[in-house]
């Protein structure tokens, strides 16, 4: 099948460094592939401003499969633009039409601070996790297989759907209130499901909501707008488990 | 953990608001049976029904208490709400260019503190309107019923003119008005012998329906504002009646569809019924 090309006017936010004032500004882009990637298409961009020899675009990415989470860019109003269940990466030029203005700009949350044009600080999530989003394992030297525990199959499924967040922050992005409550239920539940994560589970939730607080992330509306934009599709219902996990250890924790 | 973590959390402050709104969620049901009182009996019956409510909701122990409760949720909703708010506008110091919010979540959820804000400012009118001038500064005149005795003009009797007062005994009470005196605006004392002869009602279903009426030069504006402000609180409701109970962590696939459900219904049917009462009270 012949691929079909389009061409598209581009608005990208650029911005020189994290301290300078940044403004959106207008590209025109011919002849792109509608089977290539969003990044593709910032690729053959930024091919054409380094022959005008300008400053190429900054945006993350790494292993463009949807898989790593560094890729993110707001694209049209969306975290991960339009598609469903997809990363940036994994968004193709022919969900776009000819001709058609295409707004790109970094996640906007002060907790997410702009490095340069599209690239953001986003180890805010490094620190909540630190925080507590690990679990003790016996280094005694007689450790046990993770899979000597038996676990019900629906606890199971539950824990690994928390656990496919990649930590992109497309949840922070798109939250009207830049808040990170969908990254830390996932986190939070991954572990508050499985046997292993119980002997920590009360600091954990305490100590990852404080540091998420202290990070400066706004407070979850239930507007549902993260679970909605998630290249992952992580549920609400981690945000209820996490919400359950907090009251239980507010109350109980020493 | 600290102490202040309770108020200060995130999660925590969004529980508060979980509680108090759900209270006042139970309180919108208390005040709307209250309400119906004015429309579903007619005459005197309707009026000694709503007035015999009132004076019930003012002197019983339990709802004095349940009231305070209320006002406190109030407030502590509506703080709790504007420091949510405040906090929710700084995590994002710098807003997109382009932004489309419509494709990934509903209205009534993005404009809480909004719908929020104006639902107050009816709450503090219709308490000024109501609350302030039955427990505070008017003198509201007590349930009398007028009614006239025949006189024999035979022998040269005119027809006599007569007040009963309502009394909380229950029975009317006939009063010449120049031998008693009121204490606390609604006892009644024979003037002479300073006895205790009864206790009227105030009469707030007047005050209400003269509020509502055409005869008030401004009982459309009122109407008007009053189903404005329903319209809102169904809006706040939509959202809020089933994102109280996410906050609270309760979710589960058997029982959430019917909670959104009733959610649903609640915020449809309850700010439905308040509005038709005042509609109802201008018709008539």
């Amino acid at each position: 099948m012949a691929s079909k090309t389009i061409n598209i006017n581009l608005k990208i936010w650029r911005q020189k460094n994290a301290n300078a004032k940044g403004s959106m500004e207008t590209y025109k882009l011919d002849n792109v592939s509608t089977d290539s990637s969003f990044l593709e298409m910032l690729d053959q961009l930024n091919e054409q401003l380094v022959n005008e020899r300008k400053e190429p675009i900054a945006f993350d990415h790494d292993c463009r499969e949807g898989i790593c989470g560094m890729c993110s860019l707001y694209i049209n109003g969306e975290a991960h633009g339009p598609d469903r269940a997809v990363t940036t990466c994994q968004l193709h030029m022919r969900k776009f039409k000819d001709g058609e203005t295409i707004y790109v700009e970094p996640w906007r949350a002060k907790a997410f601070p702009v490095i340069k044009d599209l690239v953001v600080d986003r180890s805010s999530f490094d620190r909540i996790q630190q925080a507590g989003g690990f679990v003790s394992v016996n280094t005694s030297g007689n450790t046990i297989d993770a899979n000597a525990i038996p676990i019900g199959k629906a606890d199971a499924d539950k824990a690994f759907e928390a656990a496919t967040c990649i930590g992109c922050g497309a949840c922070v992005a798109s939250c009207k209130n830049a808040s990170a409550m969908l990254f830390v239920s996932a986190k939070v539940s991954q572990m508050a499901l499985l046997p292993q994560g119980k002997v920590e589970a009360k600091q954990r939730v305490l100590n990852m909501v404080k540091q998420m607080d202290e990070e400066g992330f706004g407070n979850c509306t239930n507007t549902g707008a993260c679970a909605v934009e998630c290249p992952k599709e992580i549920s609400l219902e981690n945000i209820a488990r996490m919400n359950r996990e907090y009251l239980k250890a507010m109350v109980t924790a020493e | 953990m600290s102490k202040s973590a309770i108020l200060k959390s995130s999660i925590a402050k969004k529980y508060w608001m979980a509680l108090t709104g759900l209270f006042l969620c139970t309180f919108l049901i208390g005040h709307l049976l209250g309400n119906l009182q004015l429309v579903l009996k007619t005459g005197e019956e309707g009026r000694r029904a709503f007035n015999e409510y009132a004076y019930f909701m003012g002197h019983n122990i339990f709802i004095k208490i349940l009231s305070w409760v209320t006002y406190i949720s109030i407030i502590f909703h509506a703080v709790d709400g504007f420091m949510l708010t405040f906090q929710n506008k700084k995590a994002r110091p710098q807003n997109y260019a382009y932004n489309n919010p419509g494709a990934n979540s509903s209205l009534p959820s993005r404009y809480m503190a909004i719908l929020g804000t104006v639902v107050l400012v009816f709450i503090v009118t219709h308490m000024a309107n109501f609350w302030w001038k039955a427990k505070v500064t008017e003198d509201i005149p007590l349930h009398v019923k007028e009614i006239v005795v025949p006189g024999n003009p035979m022998m040269g009797q005119p027809d006599q003119k007569m007040e009963l007062y309502l009394t909380t005994s229950g029975n009317y009470m006939p009063i010449q008005k120049d031998q008693v005196v009121f204490k606390n605006k609604t006892e009644i004392y024979d003037k002479t012998f300073d006895i205790k002869m009864g206790e009227g009602y105030k009469d707030l279903h007047t005050v209400v329906m003269k509020f509502f009426s055409k005869e008030n030069e401004l009982g459309l504006v009122y109407l008007i504002f009053y189903v404005v402000s329903m319209g809102v609180l169904a809006f706040h409701l939509w959202h809020g009646f089933a994102s109280a109970f996410q906050t609270l962590g309760v979710r589960h696939k058997r029982y959430t569809p019917a909670i959104n459900f009733i959610g649903k219904a609640f915020a449809l049917l309850v700010p439905l019924a308040f509005a038709v009462i005042p509609v109802m009270i201008y018709m008539r």
